[in-house]
């Protein structure tokens, strides 16, 4: 229970998947202009990661993983990135698929924004960072599950943020992307103060 | 102009990805810490750019355009997958320090943008030449912020210390993770700048094209991604 605990406050906060891993920053710089929509990006973000966090787990360990298929030593690691992107893209379209049909309420606020993330590189990145760090399968949710929360911890500050630089004078040369990186700096500078916690 | 020296001169300077049309920025942000990090993760990225461009423009008119997405995303990842392991058999300690950036030139917009934009139109040669250009316009892009970063938060070039520490107090935060996006804001200011002159002279550049605009418009990238299709399904969601 500790060990998911420090997983979960390391990859949610410590190393936190926008400010520090640079995975996402799509996402983070183009859908961040208002709070609503960045928070719909975020919950759609932590419902596909934590997802397909379980599923490409899973695949790794019964299919892909050495002498998972059949115990005769057969090796399938070396797929892992081919396996792992296309399971992830249709895993996308299979949920919105799903949502629609079946949980109406969810798809109205998440739905918009499922397609948006199909080949996020934060997807595949938690992907693959629960293989090099050999987590199993409890272990590679709770990180998806909390390297999410990090993404969305950090867009709806930015959005935040924004909103509030919308109204302020800015050199003309910094107007636009340059102002909101500034910015990423900057939460960036804080976050790096939460490394000491673990 | 040669039409191949053209693609050459097309990808380093005219339309740099990373000067020009901000494409893969993720990386660009992600290991640009050093120089030797940012031409290492350059150029594996033009060796994966050099022989996607090739396969794609060889099966252009085997691939059907319906699955033509999901084809690309094969045959890209199946490169990265052989690169990451020439690479850690040979360049083991590059290989370390760039980790999981490596297999993520899965999703870097420049190689899939290529393949929908020049490869899966054009013949094998140019394609191969464009590949070439737009790679080493890539590894230029990487190498010169990595090396900006490197000499102001290390005092080093290429590992070597050029700056003496007995006068130079190294501003270590320019090697960590806000200095990749304190470098990257002003090289947009920067280039803004020249922008706004160029247009001044009547030699307008080209539009940047990548994540950074917010619209991706022009990407590859844009039917698997956010991009486009972010613009559009907002609209959309709007209007409801």
């Amino acid at each position: 229970m500790k060990e998911l605990l420090l997983i979960a406050v390391a990859s949610a906060i410590v190393n936190n998947v926008v400010l520090s891993q640079f995975l996402g920053i799509c996402p983070f710089l183009g859908v961040s202009k208002k709070t609503e929509t960045a928070a719909g990006m975020g919950g759609a973000v932590v419902f596909v990661i934590t997802i397909a966090s379980f599923v490409t787990s899973l695949i790794y360990k019964f299919i892909l993983a050495n002498g998972a298929l059949m115990s005769r030593g057969i090796d399938l690691t070396y797929l892992q990135t081919i396996v792992f992107i296309l399971v992830i893209a249709a895993l996308v379209q299979f949920v919105e698929m799903f949502l629609k049909k079946s949980i109406p309420s969810l798809y109205e606020s998440l739905g918009v924004y499922l397609p948006l993330i199909t080949t996020n590189c934060a997807v595949l990145g938690v992907a693959l960072t629960n293989v090099t760090k050999e987590y199993g399968i409890l272990e590679s949710v709770v990180n998806g599950f909390a390297t999410a929360i990090g993404f969305l911890i950090a867009i709806v500050i930015m959005a935040g943020l924004r909103e509030k630089i919308e109204y302020n004078d800015i050199p003309k040369p910094f107007q636009g992307t340059a102002i909101v990186l500034i910015t990423a700096a900057l939460m960036s500078i804080a976050f790096m103060g939460f490394s000491g916690m673990i | 102009m040669n039409q191949n020296v053209e693609r050459l001169y097309n990808g380093i300077i005219k339309e740099n990805p990373t000067f020009v049309l901000m494409l893969g920025m993720c990386p660009t942000l992600a290991v640009t810490s050093s120089a030797i990090n940012g031409l290492g993760m350059g150029l594996s990225t033009t060796v994966v750019l050099v022989f996607s461009n090739l396969l794609i423009s060889a099966f252009r008119k085997v691939i059907p355009n319906g699955v033509r997405m999901p084809a690309f995303i094969v045959i890209v990842a199946s490169l990265v997958t052989v690169v990451q392991f020439i690479m850690q058999a040979y360049t083991p300690a590059l290989s370390a320090s760039l980790g999981v950036y490596i297999p993520l030139i899965v999703v870097n917009c420049i190689i899939l943008g290529r393949a929908e934009s020049y490869a899966s139109k054009n013949t094998i040669v140019p394609s191969i030449f464009d590949g070439i250009g737009m790679g080493l316009g890539f590894t230029l892009g990487l190498t010169c912020i990595g090396l900006v970063r490197e000499i102001l938060g290390a005092g080093q070039m290429f590992g070597i210390q050029v700056l003496s520490l007995s006068w130079f107090t190294p501003i270590t935060i320019f090697v960590m993770a806000p200095g990749a996006f304190l470098v990257l804001a002003c090289l947009v200011a920067v280039m803004n700048i020249v922008r706004e002159r160029m247009e001044a002279k009547g030699k307008p550049l080209a539009k940047p094209s990548g994540c950074m605009t917010g619209d991706c418009a022009g990407c590859g990238h844009a039917a698997v991604c956010c991009g486009k299709t972010t613009a559009e399904a907002l609209e959309e969601a709007k209007t409801k």
